[in-house]
């Protein structure tokens, strides 16, 4: 391996960093793309089973092709610009939406080595780029030149905004516990078995992360932003890839949630019990475990829960979520001064 | 010319132009839109002076929330532009007095004596953390006047939540009440009308 690095870094000379950083996002994005199309396919099914249908079965062996075929689809449809719309950032918004999705992997760690960028501050780096991509809504729905897609894009950005605090001040608890900004630091001061995770110490953080997390990709039960067959979210006006986009900036964000969680309250990529049969598993597969059980939840809550009411998801967010999450802080600044104190660490 | 430098350049020539748009687009929106811009490319140069904190924070706190709700702001207000481009000779006199007295300000702020800026500043190593570094600082030696800056925001708070309050006892202005909502029946909302056919024998 170390020998084919060089002989490319002597192939491509003072361009070498270029390049490779470009194979490096190349190696994250691709497969992260193929595993949004087939979080598509697991939703269908998933959803489909539990409603005691059978779902896509017909493109493919099982109806494995099914997400190639509805992207084969999309692409191919016609991007219809309205009449009256403001194209330049009509056109621009969907990249608004994807842009921060991706971007936000650059500081993931899969493995303690295994990190595109190690920042001091990588948590307060996603943080910064998941709040950009409220953009991408607003300004779809106000490019649209259209008064339902406006207000759909307002109703979406009044709700990204409000469960962005309530997501902050769970991330607050944590790096006071960790006392780190780290994410790998983060899931090395979790060292250790289920017990030593912070889902346990910070218990409510963990809840409120987690359900702000679903409000903030706007999903079941949240989803009054784009609740298909009733009301109108923002994107209306979309058609074709156009639309398409902002559903994969919707998975990858999916995705993205379900790693932060498992990173930051399920330990990471520490094994379930720290002793034999479980830590000869390789870490990389504890995570991808822990994402795909956190993913999971998010497709079993969309099969169960009804749609909340927009005024009780302002309620939840604003009067139940941030005391929550603001008592907690102070349970876990005050526990640390106390000898309990290693109960928090 | 280091890689630096050229980044540096790169980033400095997309925050003027930005700026410089900001004041010149045709539509607020628009305007709102390269402020953004304008606030990612300094959060940017930023991160080439090591503060990534404070290049994070920018980013965060000015483009994830302030611009977001001037947006909101912009998009809602039925906004004439053509109004709002009047006067602008008018203001350009005063406009440019103050920016001239802005860029004295800071060159004096920048140029005096024992605050010489280096123009090569020392390197930090990679475990140095900005952030520890600003919090022990805002906690010890500056913990008063970062105390009273949080008193004050927590004082527009309150006072922004009992404007919200007080207007809610005014007659005439609407506002949701779930304990009446859940509590309503079918006789408040449904009405059942008997009417005669409209049409004899089909």
């Amino acid at each position: 391996m170390n020998e084919l690095v060089s002989l490319l870094q002597g192939f491509f000379g003072f361009a070498w960093p270029l390049v490779y950083s470009l194979a490096k996002i190349v190696a994250i994005v691709a497969p992260l793309m193929l595993g949004l199309a087939y979080l598509t396919y697991a939703e269908r099914k998933v959803i489909g089973y539990m409603q005691v249908r059978i779902g896509p079965n017909r493109v493919g062996p099982k109806g494995w092709l099914q997400p190639i075929a509805d992207g084969l689809k999309l692409l191919m449809k016609e991007i219809v610009v309205p009449t009256g719309a403001n194209k330049g950032i009509f056109l621009l918004a969907p990249v608004l939406a994807i842009g921060p999705a991706l971007a936000a992997w650059a500081v993931v760690p899969f493995s303690p080595e295994l990190v595109l960028a190690n920042i001091n501050a990588s948590v307060l780096y996603i943080m910064a780029i998941s709040s950009m991509g409220v953009y991408g809504v607003v300004l779809a729905g106000w490019a649209s030149n259209s008064k339902y897609a406006f207000l759909g894009g307002m109703r979406a950005a009044a709700q990204i905004v409000s469960y962005e605090i309530a997501m902050g001040f769970a991330l607050v608890g944590v790096l006071m516990a960790a006392q780190s900004l780290n994410l790998v630091d983060i899931v090395k001061a979790q060292q250790g078995g289920v017990f030593n995770w912070y889902w346990l110490p910070l218990f409510p953080l963990f809840i409120v992360y987690l359900i702000s997390g679903v409000a903030e990709l706007n999903r079941a039960p949240f989803d009054v932003v784009e609740g298909e067959s009733e009301i109108v979210g923002f994107h209306v006006e979309y058609s074709g890839m156009a639309f398409a986009i902002f559903f994969l900036a919707e998975y990858a964000n999916m995705i993205l949630v379900a790693t932060l969680v498992s990173l930051m309250f399920l330990g990471g990529w520490n094994p379930l019990f720290d002793f034999a049969p479980f830590n000869w598993i390789p870490g990389f597969f504890w995570l991808l475990v822990k994402v795909l059980f956190v993913l999971f939840l998010f497709l079993w809550f969309r099969a169960t829960f009804p749609r909340y009411r927009y005024d009780q998801i302002m309620r939840l967010g604003w009067k139940v979520f941030i005391p929550v999450t603001l008592v907690w802080i102070v349970v876990v600044g005050a526990a640390m001064q106390t000898p309990f104190g290693y109960l928090f660490h | 010319m280091n890689f630096e430098t050229l980044v540096f350049y790169f980033l400095a020539s997309i925050l003027l132009f930005a700026g410089f748009r900001v004041v010149t687009a045709r539509h607020p929106v628009h305007a709102a839109l390269f402020l953004v811009l304008s606030f990612f490319s300094g959060a940017g140069l930023w991160l080439l002076l090591e503060a990534e904190f404070l290049a994070i924070t920018l980013v965060l706190v000015y483009i994830g929330a302030v611009m977001v709700l001037f947006l909101f702001v912009v998009m809602m207000l039925n906004l004439n532009i053509e109004k709002m481009r009047q006067g602008f000779w008018d203001n350009l006199p005063l406009a440019g007095f103050v920016g001239i007295l802005m860029a004295v300000e800071m060159t004096l702020v920048l140029t005096v004596a024992g605050r010489t800026v280096s123009s090569d500043p020392v390197r930090h190593a990679a475990d140095y953390s900005n952030t520890k570094e600003l919090g022990r600082l805002l906690y010890t030696d500056y913990v008063y006047p970062f105390e009273l800056a949080a008193v004050i925001l927590l004082v527009a708070i309150v006072a922004a939540i009992a404007i919200a309050i007080t207007l809610r006892h005014r007659t005439g202005t609407k506002h949701q009440d779930p304990a009446w909502q859940v509590s309503v029946r079918r006789e408040d909302r449904v009405r059942l009308v008997s009417m005669p056919a409209e049409k004899e024998g089909e």
